[in-house]
């Protein structure tokens, strides 16, 4: 069946948002074909507002999609157990390839009082994924792309609080479960979710009212916009995985430390993409796997090239410093002998061997809210 | 006391023979908080636009080219535990070394601060 929607790329494209970034004075970078804001106040001092209070995200530019029609076609392409996906649920799981790479990681969830699921998908991937589902679900499912919502995402520990004064419901919700809200007579999709590693909420809202809402929300002296540049440090410290940095098609679930995302029915009738030679890679221990790594000093970027005792072992895939760690931090492939937290390891910075330790992740408490 | 400043947004403040080098309010501004800075050993020599020190701010890692051929003579090791000195005040505090300077005839490569000024805008 055929994508709709407006999927075609050619200039950088705005957010609904985008004039309420400007306004607040963003420092704006392209991104994904778009236009978006990189920080605001800081990344330093937006990151840690959002540790300590409440961050707004616009996360517009991901894709938002909605699937009709027979489950069994969508659910051959992913990893998740969509039986077992109840209204009102929301889980995180992985597009694979034929081989069992990594297509995409997405978020699926089954609205109440809705008779398909509801699909968020990475902004870089977006045009491909669907192309790819709908394509594979053809004459069996329907896939429609929403390109009139945008999506914001409201994390931090005063999130909930900030939140419920508008939703008072919203409060109810414990993570990853997801309801539909009215505010001020618009329809918002709302699920406990994000990438930051707090609680929080991501709330998907009709673009022509997108501004107005979030303006509604930032009146909330708790709460700061927070651009791309603190989303990125929040979610490393939060030990999350950035696509295609931290997995791409070349890695599979068992080499990314996914697995936790293949449910068990999928895994016992071996019927995702690549499953057989995901499962023997697991019974066999991959050769590299992704870590954690932490050190003093500069810290690694993603490419620095990870060696010990003179041999390459590995190679660094996100790095940077961690404001709320106060120290750098970072994630790589690194042969799995070499896995264990606590090895020491070195990490080539600009021609030197620098110390570095894997670690384990998170690198900060997430503090998800799962019910009293 | 005459400051120079480079197209890669070096300062340079010139005392007798000696060269203070730090980088701009704009260039601090437009690499966002500084989080460590990689500083060159005391003694070491540097031709004009070699790589002399690393500053590294949340986002990337940024180098910072000798202004001037000289050898250094002090580094500021204040921004060891305070890097962030270089966003609070790149013009003085979050100096990065001194250099004694070599040839003088290098600081006519270099621009004033109305030169500068019009490079930034």
């Amino acid at each position: 069946m055929p994508v709709t929607g407006p999927e075609t790329m050619t200039d950088t494209l705005r957010t609904p948002l985008y004039d309420l970034h400007t306004a607040l004075g963003a420092k704006m970078t392209p991104f994904a074909g778009y236009d978006m804001p990189l920080q605001y106040d800081g990344i330093m001092a937006e990151h840690k507002h959002t540790r300590e209070a409440a961050g707004l995200f616009d996360v517009s530019h991901m894709g938002q999609a909605h699937y009709t029609g027979e489950e069994a076609a969508l659910e051959k392409l992913i990893t998740a157990d969509l039986s077992a996906l109840a209204h009102g649920e929301q889980k995180y799981t992985l597009l694979l390839n034929e081989q069992g790479g990594i297509r995409d990681d997405l978020m699926v969830s089954r609205p109440f009082g809705d008779d398909g699921l509801f699909l968020v998908v990475n902004a870089a991937t977006k045009a491909d994924d669907f192309a790819h589902i709908a394509k594979n679900t053809s004459g069996k499912g329907e896939l429609r792309v929403i390109g009139d919502r945008a999506l914001i995402a409201l994390q931090g520990p005063q999130a909930a609080d900030v939140f419920s004064a508008l939703v008072p419901d919203a409060a109810k919700l414990v993570f990853m479960q997801c309801r539909v809200f009215t505010l001020d007579g618009t329809e918002i999709w709302v699920s406990r979710s994000g990438y930051t590693g707090e609680d929080g909420f991501e709330i998907s809202l009709p673009a022509d009212r997108a501004a107005e809402i979030t303006q509604k929300i930032l009146d909330d002296e708790r709460v700061k916009p927070v651009g791309l540049g603190a989303r990125d440090s929040l979610r490393l410290e939060a030990g999350l995985c950035l696509y295609g940095h931290d997995m791409n098609e070349e890695t599979t679930p068992v080499e990314a430390v996914l697995m936790w995302a293949v449910a068990k029915p999928r895994r016992e009738r071996l019927d995702f993409p690549g499953a057989a030679r995901v499962m023997q890679m697991l019974a066999d221990k991959p050769a590299r796997k992704r870590v954690g790594f932490t050190m003093t000093g500069a810290p690694a970027r993603e490419g620095a090239e990870i060696v010990k005792d003179g041999q390459t072992i590995g190679v660094v895939t996100s790095g940077g410093f961690g404001p709320s760690v106060g120290g750098p931090v970072g994630m790589a492939y690194i042969d799995t002998e070499f896995g264990a937290p606590g090895t020491e390891i070195e990490i080539l910075l600009r021609g030197k061997a620098r110390p570095a330790q894997v670690t384990k992740m998170p690198f900060v408490e997430q503090r998800y809210y799962r019910g009293e | 006391m005459s400051v120079k400043y480079t197209k890669d947004h070096e300062w340079v403040k010139i005392d007798g023979d000696t060269a203070t080098v730090g980088i701009t309010s704009y260039a601090a501004e437009q690499l966002g908080d500084v989080v460590f800075v990689e500083l060159p050993d005391v003694g070491k020599t540097f031709d004009q636009g070699d790589e002399m020190a690393v500053v590294e701010s949340v986002k990337a890692a940024s180098e910072v080219y000798a202004p001037v051929s000289g050898e250094v003579v002090a580094v500021n090791d204040g921004l060891e535990g305070e890097p962030q000195k270089v966003n609070e005040s790149p013009d003085s505090d979050g100096w990065f070394v001194k250099l004694k300077l070599g040839d003088t005839s290098q600081l006519d490569s270099l621009m004033d601060d109305a030169a500068y000024q019009a490079h930034i805008s």
